[in-house]
């Protein structure tokens, strides 16, 4: 497998970073882009492939923990019981589906998570619970 | 691009709300955008309450009393939470071997941050439970020659290090048992048990970006320290915690550790340096003002300032939008000035007059620069309308004062 090029890298610091804005909580959201910007510099200058590729793999599963915290709170502040959907606020197409039974779905229980580290399998439908 | 909008909208709608406001402050930080108070306001007009702005809420420089929960950690709990409800103590099925498993994880992931085995980590519901349990150890094993010391590692108060290592070795050498209530340490220091020698150890979720409700108790086994359990029933935790252990709650709590673990050094820095620019900032524009404890062992992100002459109470009320506290929480309902100032030798007026700042992972510059700024403000302002400050103005000891009584 090939390792990441520098064009992956910078889309994912993008990426990260673009989520991170999403946090409504004034600290969350400081913290995440500040860490985000920090861990990127911090590590610009490493060379070896597979050190290289273990950071990344990690900045990807810390950008799904992102990703999901995103889905929560924005139901979280239309201020909505789950069962009561036409006060949603409008969410991106691919949340439309959005329901009890999508929370169910997307904590799977046959996709057994073994580490804290895999729960990027999880489908990106968060939960409104925060 | 739409949140900033928002946030213009919002500040626009809260500054035309009735009722004076000080001078508004840097946007940025008093703007809670999306956070709605949890509470609805109970009006007598019964007409349902519109879309609610919103609200602003204080700064929040209490991380002693408790931490919020770092995205991570919510994350790591949420699915034990919803699908993966298992006890954790059923052994015929796949919810509780899952439960179990979380468990075990969590128990390794506390283990880890500290050195310890994980068969040495106990599940408790905080770490009052677990002071109560190393501390009952001793009633149960009195002798004559048998002891316990137990010292914080560090304090909620005035945030002093004590030194643990050698704490540890003393006691290790006359065989006596050293606990240690580690709850604002864990995570923020390197502690090893081994290399301290430590035999029981608190841990609390809440003091590191963990869930409130859940704690951990270190029992060393090597060699074996017996504890007697608190609460009987059906022998979990190996019989010295009974209770279904809370997985949702211990997944949570390792997760904080683990992210603890990995964000030391970073958090440790950037909190040093915040600390140093909040006490340079302060010291530099106000006279007589004096930290509590001592500052080479010290944990920089908790600050305790006595400010003389202003009475701390008043001090924190004109500070309303930052959220800060004079001593610990544990005891803030009394009017009693901190145990912990008094016993360092502290002077009881300047007892009244302390303020702690605590700076944890989320705080921001802005935040220790809005509070810095409105401290130097209002402790003019309240000097100003002191009359014991006037007289130290003019040159009068008030120590030398005698004060008649009426």
């Amino acid at each position: 497998m090939a390792a990441s090029s520098r064009a992956q890298v910078l889309d994912l610091y993008r990426a990260m970073l673009r989520e991170s804005k999403r946090f409504s909580s004034y600290n969350y959201r400081t913290y995440a882009v500040r860490r985000i910007r920090d861990a990127f510099r911090e590590n610009k200058n490493v060379k070896d492939p597979v050190e290289i590729q273990t950071l990344v793999n990690k900045a990807k599963r810390d950008l799904e923990v992102i990703r999901r915290q995103m889905n929560s709170r924005s139901v979280a502040q239309a201020e909505v019981h789950w069962h009561n959907l036409s006060s949603l606020q409008p969410l991106p197409p691919q949340f439309k589906q959005f329901s009890y039974l999508s929370l169910l779905i997307s904590w799977d229980y046959r996709r057994t998570p073994s580490h804290l580290a895999n729960f990027c399998i999880f489908s990106r439908d968060g939960v409104s619970l925060y | 691009m739409l949140l900033r909008a928002a946030w213009r909208r919002a500040a626009v709608a809260v500054t035309a709300a009735p009722g004076p406001k000080p001078a508004a402050p840097t946007r940025g930080l008093r703007l809670r955008v999306g956070d709605h108070a949890p509470q609805s306001a109970v009006t007598a007009d019964t007409t349902a309450a519109p879309e609610a702005g919103p609200v602003l809420r204080p700064l929040y420089m209490d991380v002693q009393a408790t931490t919020p929960l770092d995205p991570r950690v919510l994350d790591a709990m949420l699915p034990y939470l919803i699908n993966y409800y298992g006890n954790p103590h059923s052994r015929t099925h796949a919810y509780g071997w899952e439960s179990e498993a979380a468990m075990e994880r969590a128990r390794q992931q506390v283990a880890s941050l500290i050195g310890a085995d994980p068969r040495e980590i106990i599940f408790t519901s905080g770490a009052t439970e677990s002071n109560n349990i190393a501390i009952k150890e001793l009633e149960a094993a009195i002798q004559p020659d048998t002891s316990l010391v137990s010292v914080m590692t560090v304090n909620n108060e005035i945030g002093v290090k004590q030194p643990i290592a050698e704490i540890g070795q003393i006691c290790s050498s006359r065989k006596v048992y050293f606990h240690t209530d580690a709850a604002q340490a864990v995570g923020k220091i390197p502690l090893n048990v081994n290399d301290m020698k430590i035999d029981l150890m608190s841990i609390s979720g809440h003091k590191i970006y963990g869930p409130k409700g859940v704690g951990a108790i270190y029992i060393r086994r090597r060699p074996r320290v017996r504890v007697e359990a608190l609460q009987s029933g059906g022998g979990q935790e190996r019989g010295m915690r009974s209770g279904t252990v809370p997985t949702p709650l211990v997944v949570g709590l390792g997760a904080a550790c683990e992210v603890a673990q990995q964000e030391m050094e970073y958090d440790h820095k950037r909190i040093s340096k915040l600390a140093e620019r909040l006490i340079q900032n302060i010291m530099k524009s106000l006279p007589d003002v004096v930290m509590n404890g001592d500052p080479e062992h010290h944990y920089p992100g908790c600050i305790n300032l006595s400010f003389a002459y202003v009475e701390g109470e008043s001090l924190l009320m004109a500070l309303k939008d930052v959220a800060l506290s004079s001593g610990s929480a544990c005891t803030s309902a009394s009017l009693e000035p901190s145990y912990v100032l008094r016993a360092i030798g502290t002077d009881e007026d300047l007892a009244h007059s302390s303020i702690r700042f605590g700076i944890g992972r989320f705080t921001t510059e802005e935040e220790v620069d809005y509070t810095v700024e409105k401290c130097i403000q209002h402790v003019k302002r309240l000097r100003e309308m002191s009359p014991l400050w006037e007289m130290v103005q003019d040159g009068i000891d008030l120590k030398s004062i005698k004060w008649t009584q009426h």
